[in-house]
């Protein structure tokens, strides 16, 4: 049975990049998948691009790109990432323009474009899923709307010979999946594999995840390594089988419990992890340790694809101003205390206007609330007001509060630190499919 | 005993929506599990946390439980204005819940991955 190897080469846009320079000398792989765009990314990056035309694709994908397409071009790996975030096609400009400076003039680069659905999406009621209203209502706040567009078009650009290919939005298992429908000529409603498929791109696109990254507990479950964590290898066989490995020497582990975490991250009902191409299902999965650093994942299964696709739209939702101070030694949570109903009084007093503050006193009870938070007072702690305001102006007010506890509030304190930034936040709709019009455009050598 | 001594966790985060998964070391521990870590318990748990509902959906072939809990990342993860806005560790706080294991026997100390 025919077996692929697949590289999982970052999980976020900020990832280390040694390690998927490891995959492509010593990982044996035939794709390297670079999964770098977060919720909001896309949304932030059109905000780029409103800047600079040019613009608006992955900072690091020259960084990215420099690194590994030298072993990549000379082992015939290819390459696929939605590092072109909100500008794909001048990302895949950008990408030839480096092969071609590194003496690769022959890389093939394609760009997936189509996910910005932005002018069939405004004017439109579509609901709003995470708040209240429609996206009309958003009216000129609207930043960006983004399809989350599936394998299709990643498969197409590969069967065509692209040897590197760039999207924007685009569900994260579609990265691998497009691989595998590649290799393996899956049809595009063979609910089955495209079901197992995304398992497996599932359990490989948080890279470091599932080979002992987000995992240590000391004591409980220790990991060696980490320092030098080996990014994870998906063997991938026709039948839609997964083994998951890493590089032989590399930092991490890959078990049947980093498996097992990372089957269910981000999931919500398990028997229906929504996609653009599939609706998979991962209730009945089975995880082996067949070997060390290998395992087996089986068991995935798929229905028909829905009807809609998920749509990330940005919108400039608000300011948020915030101020930290710290206090230490006998009496710091008292001084911290202080400090907080101080800032508390002093925004009332001077008429910031807010819809929204918190007070938290980090090191005491500012990640689970008070009732979860009940012990031994700290040797120190960090007070943290943060408020949500409707201009800038309003939210420098809030860290200037905090700021003014060194000559005005308790005794000690030390480190103030204060910010403010508006804040471009996402929410969802669901787009008929037929509205999003995926196209594959190669750059001219 | 805390649930840590027989499961691991992980939190994940999509909006304003946090998932946290039970899993146990040792299946024998599953019927534990389904007993002890309700969703009702653990939306009690996060009483200051979680302001909509908990769901939990069952694993039994890798023992394993998944909690999904609404309104719970301060309006969602892009506009919270809590430090850990993704709420990732919640997944800690989720294992110090105490659970009652019949006998000595059936405890297990984790060994290390």
């Amino acid at each position: 049975m025919r077996t692929i190897r697949i590289g999982s080469g970052a999980g976020y846009s900020g990832d280390r990049i040694e390690p998927a320079v490891e995959l492509a000398d010593k990982g044996d792989i035939q794709y390297l998948v670079f999964e770098c765009l977060g919720e909001r990314t896309v949304a932030l990056a059109q905000q780029a691009r409103l800047k600079d035309p040019d613009g608006g694709f992955d900072p690091l994908l020259e960084a990215r790109m420099r690194a590994v397409l030298p072993t990549c071009a000379a082992k015939g790996i290819k390459i696929v990432t939605n590092m072109g975030a909100a500008n794909p096609w001048a990302a895949a400009r950008k990408t030839a323009e480096i092969a071609r400076s590194l003496g690769l003039p022959k890389l093939k680069v394609a760009a997936v474009i189509g996910d910005d659905v932005f002018d069939v999406c405004k004017d439109r009621d579509l609901p709003l899923i995470e708040i209240n209203g429609t996206i009309k209502t958003l009216g000129n706040r609207i930043v960006s709307a983004n399809a989350y567009l599936g394998a299709e078009p990643i498969a197409q650009a590969l069967r065509v010979g692209a040897d590197i290919v760039i999207t924007g939005r685009a569900s994260d298992p579609a990265l691998f999946l497009a691989p595998m429908i590649d290799a393996f000529g899956w049809r595009m409603d063979d609910w089955a594999m495209l079901g197992r498929g995304t398992v497996a791109g599932h359990l490989l696109e948080c890279a470091g995840q599932i080979t002992g990254g987000y995992f240590a507990d000391p004591g409980y479950k220790d990991v060696e390594g980490l320092a030098r964590l080996g990014f994870p290898i998906g063997e991938v066989s026709e039948d839609g089988s997964l083994v998951v490995t890493k590089v032989a020497g590399s930092g991490g582990a890959v078990t049947a419990r980093t498996c097992k975490e990372q089957l269910l991250y981000e999931v919500h009902d398990p028997t229906k992890y929504l996609q653009p191409d599939v609706v998979a299902d991962f209730s009945q999965v089975m995880v082996d340790e067949i070997a060390p650093d290998r395992v087996r994942i089986a068991g995935g299964r798929g229905t028909a694809r829905p009807e809609t696709l998920k749509v990330s739209v940005g919108y400039v939702d608000s300011y948020i101003g915030e101020g930290q101070i710290s206090y230490a030694g006998p009496g710091a949570v008292a001084r911290g205390k202080l400090a907080l109903e101080i800032v508390r009084e002093r925004l009332q007093l001077t008429g910031v206007r807010t819809s929204e503050l918190r007070f938290d006193l980090i090191g005491v009870d500012s990640l689970h609330g008070e009732r979860l938070s009940q012990g031994h007072d700290p040797y120190e702690v960090r007070v943290r007001v943060t408020g949500r305001t409707e201009s800038l102006t309003e939210a420098v007010r809030i860290g200037n509060e905090v700021e003014t506890l060194y000559t005005n509030g308790p005794a000690g304190g030390g480190g103030a630190f204060k910010s403010a930034r508006d804040v471009v936040a996402v929410a969802s709709v669901l787009l008929p499919r037929e509205l999003a019009a995926p196209s594959v455009r190669f750059v001219e050598a | 005993m805390k649930l840590r001594e027989i499961a691991h966790s992980r939190t994940g985060d999509k909006g304003n929506t946090s998932n946290i998964s039970v899993i146990a070391y040792d299946a024998r521990h599953y019927p534990a599990l389904l007993a002890q870590v309700t969703s009702a318990r653990v939306k009690a748990h996060f009483a200051d946390v979680v302001r909509g509902e908990v769901m939990r959906y069952e694993l039994p072939n890798i023992a394993a439980l998944n909690f999904v809990m609404d309104q719970t990342l301060g309006g969602g993860v892009t506009r919270s204005l809590a430090l850990d806005a993704h709420g990732k560790s919640l997944s800690s706080a989720l294992l110090d819940l105490e659970i009652d294991i019949a006998s000595d026997e059936d405890r297990r100390q984790p060994q290390s991955s």
